[in-house]
């Protein structure tokens, strides 16, 4: 089946399929080039670009684009503290319980999310958490500490143990043993949570809706939602805000090929 | 690598049966100065030390909100509550409300349709994909990684790009159907009642292709290249060799891309709140949505947890289809 007989048809094929996928995005990049105002024509290239859709976005969105940015990398952070070490450990230690925890965390991964904004709000409400930075980290790591426990578990397991075990022969502690050894060796798998864990807290829109209601504290994708629900009559700056919300995306695609390759396919768990 | 993470999640004993081998062996080199008693302790803290922060945070943000949803559903748990810090309890009355309104059935409804019919057509259009680019050309590595844009973009960044695109006066599909004489006057896509369902489930279709394609493709890569090459000296059609080689052989992966599609196509919120908020008069409701505009838009928790656990339950009946299939051995 893999023997091909028109490489070129193939290609040109191919070719037609990502540019009919791809449409929508291209659009976007379209139309936020486009001057602002006038969008009822809007050109089909951006032939004339013009950045002002961008200039309107940074001025309205870049204090949300900073919100997103600050929440996701707390979110990475906190995430690969929780869930790398807990990995490790799930493969590490004889324990009774490591397979109930395991079970908990594909369980974890199925519950809506509007289960916990649900309960999170009022909590929130009580403890003031509510329209804070910390607040949207500890929900938004709801997607990333499961999904770093178990990217990382699979790597882990992997690991020969008479890695750890020359540690310990040379006198490394199990902490020791954990940072110097096992935390190197699992840079990819480390890596992958880490980008992924940033994309789905950048992507988050649930906990931006539900835990924030003022301005103060508002990630990017909040302040879209809040351009759509108005009548729309500057798309181009919609979209221009739009493409800045894309670039993690983008970067990560370009940047962190064999990355995204792996952990689209760990998420195969999520 | 893709391949290899699939299946290191399906076996979900085996490594961690060899890792703690590995550890009886280290307890084995230690110094004996410490007592067998003393080693076991130590290593006992030395866990609780790596899972104790996990564990707390899965209790705090996973298991404390499924059972306060659950307390909730029983609760009159409304807007007034934050001001008498009352919630009196309800018995089942949120459940026979829900249960008993117009609106719960047409979110159910929707839900089963949306989820039947975003699922279809990922996975159809997927696999297609995922088939078609496992052939070699000049090419197809690079083409195959743009595939994944549609999936890694913010869901509120597509659902406001295709709200654009279909806008009903200005949007470009109008525009091209107007433009090469089909229609003489836009067509409503998202704010007709009787479209706007359709609209939605082709966007979610959109941005699920590049799952499904992903994971199945790496589904094909493990399927042994020498059976094909049997069956072509046998003579097989390609539809033969599909539904003979590459379709049993691909069944397990099948399976798990169709449950996890659907537990993660029953939550699915951004896309609907972004291209039309549950409406036209509620033709686009779900029980996601649903849940949500009962507690976060008319402020009843109560309801809206009782809606929510409604979902859970669904969720978690797909969850143990999941997690049994992910039990059993590849080539069963």
């Amino acid at each position: 089946m893999n023997t091909v007989r028109h490489p070129k048809l193939n290609t040109a094929m191919g070719l037609v399929i990502i540019i009919v996928l791809l449409f929508p995005i291209y659009w976007m990049v379209n139309a936020s080039l486009q001057p602002g105002g006038a969008t009822v024509d809007t050109a089909w290239l951006p032939l004339n670009p013009d950045l002002s859709g961008y200039r309107t976005a940074l001025d309205e969105q870049g204090g949300n684009l900073m919100t997103s940015l600050m929440v996701a990398l707390g979110s990475v952070v906190l995430s690969l503290v929780i869930a790398v070490p807990a990995a490790y450990a799930l493969v590490q230690f004889r324990l009774r319980w490591a397979d109930y925890l395991l079970f908990a965390v594909l369980i974890s991964q199925m519950i809506p999310g509007i289960v916990i904004a649900n309960a999170l709000y009022n909590v929130y409400a009580e403890i003031g958490l509510l329209n804070s930075i910390p607040g949207l980290i500890l929900a938004d790591s709801t997607s990333g500490i499961p999904f770093a426990i178990l990217i990382c578990r699979a790597l882990m397991g992997s690991l020969p143990p008479a890695l750890v075990e020359a540690a310990h022969v040379d006198g490394a502690g199990p902490v020791r043993a954990f940072l110097s050894v096992v935390v190197p060796v699992s840079r990819n798998a480390i890596i992958t949570s880490g980008l992924f864990t940033f994309l789905f807290t950048w992507s988050d829109f649930l906990f931006a809706l539900t835990l924030t209601t003022t301005e103060e504290v508002r990630p990017v994708t909040l302040g879209i939602y809040n351009y759509l629900g108005a009548y729309v009559n500057d798309w181009s700056s919609v979209m221009a805000t739009a493409v800045l919300a894309s670039l993690p995306a983008l970067v990560l695609l370009v940047v962190a090929q064999k990355y995204v390759a792996a952990g689209a396919t760990g998420g195969a768990v999520k | 690598m893709s391949t290899t993470d699939v299946h290191a999640h399906r076996t979900t004993t085996p490594p961690a049966d060899r890792a703690t081998g590995g550890g009886a062996q280290v307890t084995a080199v230690r110094p004996p100065r410490i007592s067998a008693r003393g080693r076991a302790w130590r290593q006992r803290l030395v866990a609780t030390l790596f899972l104790g922060p996990a564990v707390i945070y899965m209790v705090l943000f996973f298991g404390y909100p499924v059972i306060q949803n659950l307390i909730m559903g029983f609760q009159h748990y409304t807007i007034t509550t934050f001001f008498t810090d009352e919630a009196p309890w309800a018995g089942w009355a949120n459940y026979t409300e829900v249960l008993g309104s117009p609106l719960f059935r047409t979110a159910l409804a929707n839900t089963v349709i949306f989820t039947v019919g975003s699922i279809l057509g990922q996975f159809v259009l997927g696999l297609g994909l995922a088939l078609f680019f496992r052939r070699r050309f000049p090419l197809s590595g690079a083409l195959r990684s743009l595939i994944l844009l549609p999936w890694l973009i913010p869901l509120i960044v597509a659902s406001a790009v295709w709200k654009w695109l279909l806008d009903t006066d200005s949007g470009a599909l109008n525009r091209v159907l107007m433009g090469s004489g089909l229609i003489d006057s836009g067509i409503p896509w998202l704010s007709s009642t009787d479209l706007a369902l359709f609209t939605v489930i082709v966007v979610n279709i959109w941005i699920g292709i590049p799952f499904n394609a992903v994971i199945l493709h790496g589904g094909l890569q493990t399927i042994p290249q020498e059976l094909y090459e049997a069956g072509s000296i046998d003579g097989t059609s390609r539809w033969q060799a599909f539904r003979h080689i590459t379709w049993p052989m691909l069944r397990p992966v099948v399976s798990v891309v169709l449950v996890l599609g659907v537990v993660y196509t029953l939550k699915v919120l951004d896309i609907i709140l972004g291209l039309t908020g549950g409406g036209p008069a509620n033709a686009t409701q779900t029980l996601a949505t649903q849940a949500y505009q009962l507690s976060f838009a008319t402020f009843d928790f109560g309801q809206g947890a009782a809606v929510s656990n409604i979902l859970i339950l669904i969720s978690l009946l797909f969850a143990v289809i999941y997690l049994r299939l992910n039990r059993r051995p590849v080539d069963e």
